[in-house]
């Protein structure tokens, strides 16, 4: 009952996404004098609230291990813990395209209930398209991957969900990237709104942000843990491989990066109207075929889990239609757009349009490389596509792009000399050369992360440099979250290159009571124990590590295997102190009696994820200063129409 | 109008072109070595166990055409594979095997049980050899021609039907 009730909701919801498209449409061609077009604010409300009673019926049956449902069946098991039940609702193909509509309902439900500032046109062809897109992956759910189908007679026991997914990091790991994910089909969606009534004004690109923002911050946290699920969890001691599937993650968020920037030059000089455009279509098209390039498995990939070609042609036809018809309707209207306001090459603009097309080049060298492997697969030459290309070619572009970062925010809107700020370039400059010089002596390192610690500790300094000479009490809320995501990149840059600089690896056959070091530690081997978990066995080592001779910690990697489904993953332990991470991986027995570890130090690594984490916090401090803004002004607008209808009352 | 607004359109046109056609082609799960027309690279295994003759490079270059065949005595498709082999040898095939990490205790035993249909059988423990050839898995055999060059390659377990198809392979490689 409970499946056909989740069902039934998800039914009408579908038809809920096509009255909002067709009437919205209509709208937009007879310009709203269409009786229907009334029902289209309500149709988007309640197919937000039908799709998330839907996902919460799902939640159920996963919850209570409904075993007569082929999806629980097929990814859940009554032992799992309860958390990784729930988890198991979103871990598979069927349940997480659910999450996707049902987060595309809700953003739908409250662009329709709370956004006023956009002219009525716009926000019926805005709606209209969230309809198509909402439309598009109904069809996919209810026709093809239908997460209530239940079986013929209900199983004795489920198959269980993949240990890898079994894992408190990774139950939250999709569905942030999902978010972002939605959050871009909404930029998309008043992309194409606005771009049907050639409305493309400031107040179009203050009504987009809050979502491109959202969706950025959800991006990099997901991007994020999923860069330290895949350091810890997967055991190889790296934290990005370049792996098509990261590439898939990284492309939409460096599309949303340029785009959260030029919707601001948009927002606050009615500028780069049409290039603004371009890029909400471009991000969320990047969203869609990262999602494809991971469903349809014509790339090899560590996440083959969620391969299907049946489900890869769908995708693609829903590709086509959403990213190619958005793509006509821009080369077909683009032009009939005026241009915005012009600025002089030395201004705040200036270095944001120089970003964007350096975020714009490095997007294009990630997807290059991401599809080459399949372009030359069609003339059947198999190749990989890996970090000797990414890393340097990349860098061509990063290099500068972070060096106009460091000053670009000091620049005045519309116009400025360059001498105005020339003591903060100089500062910058001298920091870099500085550092440059003092680890070209202090340590032989490569060329790229010698660069990566200079421009790093530049950045980190000059990043703070926009809050000089401010009250810093009186700093609008999205100052600071500027000033707070750029540090975060700066701190994440000086991780990554002191990661790839100072790395010290050791691999040993140690016997129980043996020890070895590596870098600054000394690790004791005590014992190798088995340890039995809720549905795992596992070899346990006990290592003691000590750093420098000071205070003994213990870790304890394991050898897991799961039973259901049969796999056997690797439990690294970690000690993390200020200055670096230690990583411990146990491996198998050797003949001899003697275990294999694997061991590394890592220094400064942690700064990776901390300065991830620094930029999701700016994005989010950038977000809540704008919603708060403009709450006020919304308060104040509807203050002034008070007083105006109250004159022209007394009069 | 400027072209120019085109261009997304275009290449977007061309990776739903290339996508479309990369899912309709059958995906190949085999990955046929790169080593196939090319010589044996240089390699000398000691036996796998006692009794029997290790294998190097050389054995291939006396002008007789042979069947390399990589197996593991801890690999359930060679247990199936096991009688094929026989009856490849009883058809004038000459077997050299090449045991990947692999016991001498284990390849006698495994003899012993399923017959020994092999000339020579060398011990690979790092799966050195197995690499350098380009073999990706247990079982896989190699048609070798008298100069050593690796004419031919099998993936998977030998069944009935691939016989014919193999013993025919060699005597093409003889000619």
């Amino acid at each position: 009952m409970i499946a056909e009730l989740g069902l039934a909701a998800l039914w009408l919801a579908a038809a809920l996404a096509a009255l909002q498209m067709v009437a919205g449409f209509m709208a937009v061609r007879d310009d709203g004098s269409s009786e229907l077009v009334r029902l289209i604010r309500p149709a988007a409300i309640a197919q937000g609230v039908l799709v998330t009673f839907s996902f919460a019926m799902l939640v159920w049956l996963f919850a209570i291990t409904d075993l007569s449902v082929k999806l629980v069946v097929s990814n859940s098991h009554s032992m799992k813990p309860l958390i990784f039940k729930l988890s198991g609702t979103w871990g598979n193909h069927e349940g997480s395209m659910l999450l996707w509509v049902m987060v595309m309902g809700l953003a739908g439900a409250l662009i329709a209930a709370v956004e006023r500032r956009l002219p009525e046109r716009t926000m019926n062809a805005t709606l209209a398209a969230q309809g198509v897109v909402s439309l598009g992956f109904y069809a996919f759910l209810l026709l093809s991957s239908n997460p209530f189908e239940r079986l013929p007679t209900p199983a004795p026991e489920g198959m269980g969900l993949n240990p890898l997914l079994q894992d408190i990091g990774l139950a939250f790991h999709p569905p942030t990237l999902y978010l972002g994910y939605v959050g871009l089909s909404v930029a998309f969606s008043f992309a194409v709104g606005a771009l049907l009534t050639r409305q493309v004004t400031p107040n179009f690109a203050r009504a987009m942000r809050p979502w491109v923002l959202g969706a950025w911050v959800m991006l990099t946290v997901g991007i994020t843990a999923g860069s330290y699920w895949a350091y810890y969890e997967l055991g190889w001691g790296g934290w990005w491989f370049w792996d098509p599937v990261e590439n898939a993650s990284l492309m939409p968020w460096l599309a949303a990066t340029a785009l959260l920037h030029s919707a601001s030059v948009l927002a606050s000089r009615d500028a780069l109207r049409t290039w603004t455009i371009m890029l909400g279509v471009v991000a969320f098209s990047m969203s869609m075929v990262g999602t494809f390039l991971v469903r349809s498995g014509i790339l090899t990939s560590v996440h083959a889990f969620a391969v299907d070609p049946e489900r890869g042609s769908f995708i693609l036809v829903l590709l086509g239609i959403f990213i190619g018809g958005a793509l006509l309707l821009f080369a077909l209207r683009a032009s009939t757009i005026s241009e915005g306001q012009r600025f002089a090459l030395a201004s705040r603009e200036g270095a944001l349009v120089f970003n964007n097309v350096m975020l714009s080049a490095i997007l294009a060298i990630v997807l290059l490389g991401t599809l080459y492997p399949l372009l030359t697969e069609a003339f059947d030459v198999r190749v990989s596509v890996g970090p000797p290309y990414f890393n340097p070619v990349g860098a061509i572009f990063t290099v500068p792009m972070l060096a106009v970062m460091a000053v670009g925010p000091l620049l005045r809107w519309r116009r400025d000399r360059a001498d105005r700020i020339g003591r903060e370039v100089a500062l910058f400059a001298a920091l870099v050369l500085a550092a440059l010089i003092l680890f070209s002596l202090l340590a032989e390192m490569a060329i790229l992360p010698l660069l990566g610690l200079a421009l790093g500790i530049g950045l980190a300094v000059a990043s703070l440099l926009p809050l000089r000479g401010r009250k810093l009490s009186r700093t609008p809320l999205a100052t600071w979250g500027m000033v707070t995501a750029h540090f975060g990149i700066a701190v994440a840059l000086i991780g990554m290159a002191s990661e790839s600089a100072f790395t010290e690896e050791r691999l040993a056959a140690v016997a129980e009571g043996g020890s070895t070091t590596v870098g600054p530690w000394t690790i004791e081997l005590q014992g190798v124990e088995p340890v039995a978990g809720p549905n795992w066995t596992a070899i346990q080592g006990r290592l003691a590590a000590s750093y420098d001779g000071g205070e003994v910690k213990m870790l304890t990697p394991q050898s897991r295997n799961f039973w259901a489904p049969p796999q056997q993953t690797t439990e690294s332990a970690l000690v993390t102190r200020w200055n670096g991470q230690l990583y411990a991986v146990v491996g198998d027995r050797a003949p001899d009696g003697r275990w294999q570890l694997r061991l590394w130090w890592k220094p400064l690594v942690p700064l990776i994820w901390y300065g991830g984490l620094l930029v999701a916090l700016g994005g989010v401090l950038a977000l809540i200063g704008r919603v708060i803004s403009d709450i006020r002004h919304r308060r104040l607008a509807a203050r002034i129409a008070q007083r105006r209808a109250d004159r022209e009352a007394m009069a | 109008m400027s072209w120019r607004l085109w261009v997304p359109l275009f290449a977007f046109a061309l990776f739903l072109g290339l996508a479309a056609y990369q899912l309709t082609q059958p995906k190949d799960d085999f990955v046929e070595s790169r080593m196939v027309g090319q010589e044996l690279p240089y390699f000398e295994l000691p036996p796998a166990m006692d009794g029997i003759q290790g294998v190097s490079n050389a054995t291939f270059a006396d002008g007789k055409p042979r069947l390399l065949n990589i197996w593991a005595s801890w690999c359930l498709p060679c247990i199936a594979e096991a009688p094929h082999l026989e009856s490849l040898k009883r058809q004038g095939a000459e077997i050299v095997g090449v045991a990947i990490r692999d016991r001498p205790e284990d390849v006698a035993r495994f003899l012993a049980q399923h017959g020994n249909p092999y000339a020579r059988i060398g011990r690979d423990d790092l799966s050195e050899v197995q690499l350098a050839i380009g073999s990706s898995g247990v079982p896989e055999t190699f048609v070798v021609d008298g100069k050593g060059v690796i004419r031919y390659q099998h993936i998977g377990d030998i069944r009935e039907n691939d016989v014919p198809i193999l013993l025919e392979k060699l005597a093409e490689a003889g000619e």
